[in-house]
């Protein structure tokens, strides 16, 4: 195994080819679940845990899935964790089950499983799926928890339920609402992308 | 409400709420991906709105029957996403198989839009819905119709839009999927005028 190779497959999910700035994937959960800093990182972690488990195995089974039905394969997969994660968050984390919603079963339709299961784990070997999937939700869960920071402190004035601004703080109460987060996604990939033209 | 007998103006209230009241892209967030991929010209938008409009006025009935009466039964909820969503690719594989033979120009037109309709959320996302929302059969295949109908509409609005983007003078770090957000934004805040239609 090759130090150098791993943790650059890890590193690039974090900035470099950070979703969904860099890649223009999954903004579903990225738009319903930041309304809060908990959903945020809730959502992030789901999807770190099903994309780190579907990179691994889609990996190991790369030379027996056959080309032509690769995609249901993948969806399968990708699937069963997603019923892993449905059952788990219902049986220890209720409130967030609750507040997620259908986004947790929808989690099977995000491009980002599909996408890196199709670009890189179907080619790569099992111990840089690994660092690939780990890394790419990693970034996945700070991209989302950055955005739910903003529109919660600005949308609600807390931060993690706690008040943080003034007392006298009238919130911007449409960034909580529907539109507020395509405007407010909107704003951060432009700034994103001026941060990354620069270099 | 689910309990009582429907009368025509409650289907229309129905059909009035999916398409502009709660619409699945603007205020549910659901089929952002496609919404941003296809909508950068007139003819693919009305392709792909015809597309999920097919595909999801059957496979909304059609698992909301694999619920009724194969999950239910046989107490097997817990694989409700994984049957879900392999109705959908098979349906839009047998789709896309049948196309191919009927009709070539209809092939060409829409047959590279059916495989992203698998992975469209807005199409999983509507089938989740009626079963929440505990729907009987009927009103089942009138969401699913007018939830289509209420992306096709959202999608067709921001083509029409985007269009016009070729004419305007974007900072360069802000255009296309950037601005194509915020334009969403603001679609959506526009739709909520029409929130004083439902009592």
């Amino acid at each position: 195994m090759d130090t150098k190779r791993f943790v650059n497959e890890f590193v690039k999910g974090l900035w470099k080819e950070i979703p969904p700035f860099r890649f223009v994937l999954g903004l579903c959960p990225t738009l319903a679940c930041t309304t809060t800093v908990s959903d945020g990182l809730g959502m992030g972690l789901c999807l770190t845990f099903v994309l780190t488990c579907s990179n691994i195995f889609i990996s190991m089974l790369r030379k027996i899935i056959p080309d032509e039905v690769r995609l249901p394969c993948f969806i399968v997969v990708v699937a069963t964790f997603v019923i892993i994660v449905e059952l788990v968050t219902q049986a220890y984390f209720y409130p967030l089950y609750m507040s997620l919603g259908i986004f947790i079963p929808l989690i099977v339709v995000n491009c980002i499983p599909l996408g890196r299961a199709e670009a890189f784990a179907s080619k790569n070997p099992v111990i840089y799926s690994l660092a690939d999937g780990l890394g790419m939700g990693l970034g996945y869960t700070m991209s989302l928890t950055s955005l739910a920071f903003f529109r919660e402190l600005l949308g609600k004035g807390t931060v993690w339920g706690h008040q943080v601004m003034w007392s006298g703080f009238k919130p911007l109460s449409f960034l909580q609402k529907a539109p507020g987060a395509f405007v407010c996604l909107g704003i951060m990939l432009g700034i994103m992308n001026l941060i990354g033209s620069e270099k | 409400m689910h309990h009582e007998v429907w009368h025509f103006s409650d289907y229309v209230m129905l059909v009035v709420s999916a398409i502009f009241i709660n619409n699945i892209l603007l205020a549910r967030f659901l089929g952002n991906c496609p919404f941003l991929g296809t909508s950068k010209r007139m003819d693919t938008a009305f392709s792909m709105a015809c597309a999920v409009t097919f595909v999801l006025g059957c496979t909304g009935p059609i698992t909301w029957l694999i619920e009724k009466y194969l999950l239910i039964p046989y107490d097997l909820l817990y694989l409700e996403t994984l049957a879900f969503i392999l109705t959908i690719a098979v349906f839009v594989q047998l789709v896309e198989m049948a196309i191919r033979k009927i009709s070539q120009p209809l092939y060409r037109a829409l047959g590279i839009y059916l495989p992203l309709i698998t992975t469209n959320c807005a199409v999983l996302g509507t089938c989740f819905l009626n079963i929440k929302e505990k729907f009987n059969f009927i009103q089942t295949v009138v969401f699913s119709i007018a939830s289509a109908m209420g992306f096709g509409l959202a999608l067709i609005i921001m083509a029409g839009i985007r269009e016009r983007f070729n004419f305007a003078r974007i900072p360069k770090n802000f255009q296309d999927t950037s601005i194509g957000l915020i334009t969403a934004g603001l679609i959506g805040l526009s739709f909520f005028a029409f929130q004083g239609l439902a009592k």
